[in-house]
């Protein structure tokens, strides 16, 4: 019963923790090592067995390796190569020598320096790909540069848990190498008997096995085994494909890690990957938020109060020393003014990867455990600090340096009774349709990389920032008798329809919105009409389905008239109850009357009921109607 | 042609103008609102070009939809009686086209039998039509300005209830002749 207790607490723990971190946008990571600290230090209900769970953890850096992997498709990677090798590269290869560097000052012997330098040298993919996400930074240039900057580390730990055991050797701590187990891979006993030559000709070999059989083997089996349409089966394939590859690799004494990494680059373009992630994503999952929670209880927090300002200072050392080396590659990489930032600021901390390496570190022996406990302080605090950056970088660097990016905006040299700000995806189509009309048309936007591409179609767009008033004053829209707001950004477009309505009452404004919610936003802002950006093209889709099951054309038109009508007159009544920043129950109970009525209606349309008001077409008279 | 006519109606005081093109372009028609109107007038007026015999789709869409069984006709339906129901029309061929020996082997009125017949089924009184002819060479020949005052006058008379209904519920077509029904008093 130890072992379900244990679960429990465990399951517990993370199932509290990190749900909280997460809606605190302190991500999952920082949530698992949080409850850690509260089930370890704090508490006390986990105690010396953490160890062991650690080590069984450990297991979901192998299949993480193997994710990654599947991730990585030689073709993309290849068309990535400038970005990985250069920017990336430059990144692992500088921070490691800066922090080997500092270790060598501190009186770290050169190998245990240049393992702590590899290690700090990486971030947290976990934390920084969910933040740029979340706040769709993803899409710009700074979040792109990030990608592949943790994108190079997340490959450069393969060579590096090939290397910490060289330096372990040279480190000549014998003993040690035999405590670590799964994810150490510091097996090899089997050939050790055998000449150097052969020790390497037989890993080659293994090597080759895996891309051969990844390519030759393995699809063949996947394919019966996926037409045989047992789902858990195909999850136990999977499963034991990543510990088969796990153990062999152990067995001839190489990373397991490498092995499943290289069997995800391998199946990265068969079509099973998405299903062969979607099974072992939550194993991956589970098992690293164990490792992270183990880390967490394994925390010394005497340490902490101990010397806080040790602890604290080479944190913050740490993140200073990588901002650093960050800015400065941005500008050698020419990243522009809020990315720049973006990139440094988002990238500074140490990542998860850090306790992985540092467990197998002690594993080999590389570095001591007092240097350890204090360097693993020193990672969590660096990653707790993490959103405070992003939160440091949204709210004061980036309003800041927006507004003097390294581009001026375009003077305007044009213009037109319409100004459209927003040339995306619905920018393009309001202003196409305009000005093929024959309408001047003044088109406004941000990203220099649209404006490049609908130049090279012959569409002149200014570059400028919306939000910022003396652009939109350029513009003309002192002389202009319409506005099109379509910007992407929620929350940019309320604001830019607001500043129109309030310093030109003479133009209209027409404005693209997200959700019903958003019109009213914007409506209470000041546009003169909004439009749900989705709805059209949705009804349209929905018309479409309506006649692929065998409704009549024009029926199915009349039927999606009806839904619209009553769509819009939904949208017309539940404005007064909607307030803002939300919903209330009258709110609620507005619309749920109103989806009663709606099916009213549509099961009149159905013909359940015949000659009704609500089926406005022509209607023969009723057979008892004796006048006729 | 019957944009200048529709202007002239615009400017006629008790008129309701309703383009049915501008307030329906997908024909999108609200009956709700449109029974509405009928309700509130006395005279319906359909101004239209008679194309293909017949009024532009979207007015027949408008019948279809709009006069509804129980509202229009039927055991119920008595919204309409009693009101005025006149087509103004526009047509290209010349009036001598619309005659038992002309092109057309029938007059003007005949072939606008649907309508009349749709307005007796309504218990509407159906009047003869103010009609247009050779609307193509209105502008030339200078008859576009006399047809839009005697539309005006039609109208105001109709307005003022000053217009002999029972005799024009007998003519041909009204066309040219207009002075013959409307009742002399005072101006208007």
């Amino acid at each position: 019963m130890e072992l379900l207790s244990d679960a429990f607490v465990y399951l517990a723990a993370a199932v509290i923790a990190v749900p909280i971190a997460n809606r605190l946008g302190l991500g999952s990571v920082l949530g698992y090592l949080i409850a850690g600290v509260v089930i370890g230090p704090i508490l006390g209900v986990v105690g010396s067995e953490t160890t062991d769970v650690q080590h069984f953890a450990e297991f979901g850096v192998v299949m993480m390796l193997f994710l990654v992997g599947l991730e990585l498709r030689p073709a993309v990677l290849w068309k990535m190569r400038k970005q990985l090798i250069g920017l990336g590269g430059l990144q692992v290869v500088g921070t490691t020598a800066v922090f080997a560097g500092a270790g060598l000052l501190f009186g770290l012997s050169w190998q245990s320096a240049l393992a702590l330098g590899m290690i700090l040298a990486l971030s947290s993919t976990a934390i920084v790909l969910q933040t740029l996400n979340e706040k769709g930074w993803m899409k710009t240039q700074g979040g792109q540069s990030s990608f592949s900057v943790l994108l190079t580390q997340d490959i450069a730990v393969i060579p590096m848990l090939g290397v910490l055991p060289l330096l372990a050797v040279a480190h000549g701590d014998p003993d040690a190498s035999d405590t670590h187990g799964e994810a150490a891979g510091h097996g090899g006993e089997a050939l050790a008997a055998l000449p150097g030559w052969a020790q390497a000709l037989i890993i080659l070999a293994v090597i080759a096995a895996i891309i051969v059989a990844g390519r030759h083997l393995l699809r063949p089996i996947f394919r019966f085994i996926a037409e045989a349409h047992l789902r858990e089966i195909f999850t136990a394939t999977a499963l034991l494909l990543v510990i088969g590859i796990a153990l062999m690799m152990d067995f001839v004494g190489l990373s397991p890690a490498l092995g499943t990494f290289l069997a995800g680059v391998v199946l990265s373009d068969s079509d099973y990957r998405h299903e062969l992630e979607s099974d072992i994503e939550p194993f991956k999952g589970l098992l690293l938020g164990l490792f992270f929670l183990t880390v967490g209880a394994g925390i010394d927090f005497g340490l902490l109060f101990g010397a806080p300002g040790t602890i604290f200072g080479l944190a913050f050392g740490l993140m200073a020393a990588k901002f650093a080396l960050l800015y400065a590659l941005g500008t050698i990489f020419k990243l522009q003014g809020a990315d720049r930032w973006l990139f440094a600021l988002g990238l500074a901390q140490a990542g998860e990867f850090a306790f992985v390496l540092f467990g197998f570190a002690s594993g080999a022996g590389v570095l001591e455990q007092s240097l350890l406990q204090t360097m693993t302080l020193v990672v969590a605090i660096s990653m707790l600090f993490t959103p405070a950056l992003f939160i440091l970088y949204q709210k004061v660097v980036a309003p800041r340096v927006i507004a003097k990016t390294d581009r001026e905006p375009d003077v305007i040299d044009s213009r037109g009774r319409v100004v459209v700000a927003g040339m995306g995806r619905f920018g393009q189509i309001v202003s196409r349709l305009l000005m093929t009309s024959g309408y001047d048309v003044v088109i406004l936007d941000h990203d220099p990389q649209t404006i490049e591409n609908l130049g090279r179609v012959g569409v002149r767009t200014f570059y400028g920032d919306v939000t910022r008033p003396d652009l939109l004053h350029g513009a003309g829209l002192m002389e202009a008798d319409l506005f099109v707001a379509a910007i992407d950004d929620r929350e940019k477009q309320t604001m830019v329809v607001e500043h129109v309505a309030r310093t030109y009452p003479n133009v209209k404004i027409l404005a693209r919105a997200r959700d019903r919610h958003h019109v009213y936003e914007l409506e209470k802002a000041g546009a003169h009409h909004a439009e749900r950006e989705v709805f059209e093209g949705a009804m349209s889709i929905g018309r479409k389905a309506l006649v692929e099951l065998g409704a009549h054309p024009f029926r199915a038109r009349t039927k999606a008239k009806d839904f619209r009508n009553h769509d819009l007159a939904m949208l017309d009544d539940l404005r007064e109850n909607y307030h803002d920043g939300g919903v209330d129950k009258s709110y609620i109970d507005a619309m749920r009357a109103h989806s009663e009525t709606l099916y009213e209606i549509m099961r009149v349309d159905r013909g359940e009921e015949s000659h009704e008001r609500t089926e406005r077409g022509w209607n023969p008279p009723p057979k008892g109607d004796a006048t006729l | 042609m019957n944009y200048p006519l529709f202007q002239t109606a615009q400017a006629v005081e008790g008129v309701t103008t309703v383009d049915l093109y501008a307030e329906y372009p997908d024909f999108d028609i609200n009956v709700d609102a449109e029974q509405a109107r009928l309700t509130t007038h006395d005279v319906i007026v359909f101004q239209h070009p008679f194309y293909w015999y017949s009024a532009p789709a979207i007015m027949k869409e408008w019948q279809d939809l709009v006069l509804e069984h129980g509202f229009a006709y039927g055991l119920h339906g008595h919204a309409l009686e009693g009101k005025v129901f006149l087509n103004a029309i526009s047509t290209g061929a010349k009036p001598n086209a619309y005659s038992r020996g002309g092109m057309n082997h029938s007059d003007i009125r005949g072939l606008l039998a649907p309508f009349e017949k749709t307005a007796d089924l309504c218990g509407m009184r159906y009047l003869a039509p103010f009609v247009m002819f050779g609307a193509g060479r209105a502008v030339e020949d200078n008859r576009l300005d006399v047809h839009r005052n005697a539309y005006d006058d039609l109208l105001k008379a109709l307005v003022a209830d000053r217009f002999d209904l029972k005799k024009a519920a007998k003519a041909a077509v009204l066309t040219d002749v207009l002075d013959d029904y409307i009742i002399k008093g005072e101006a208007v």
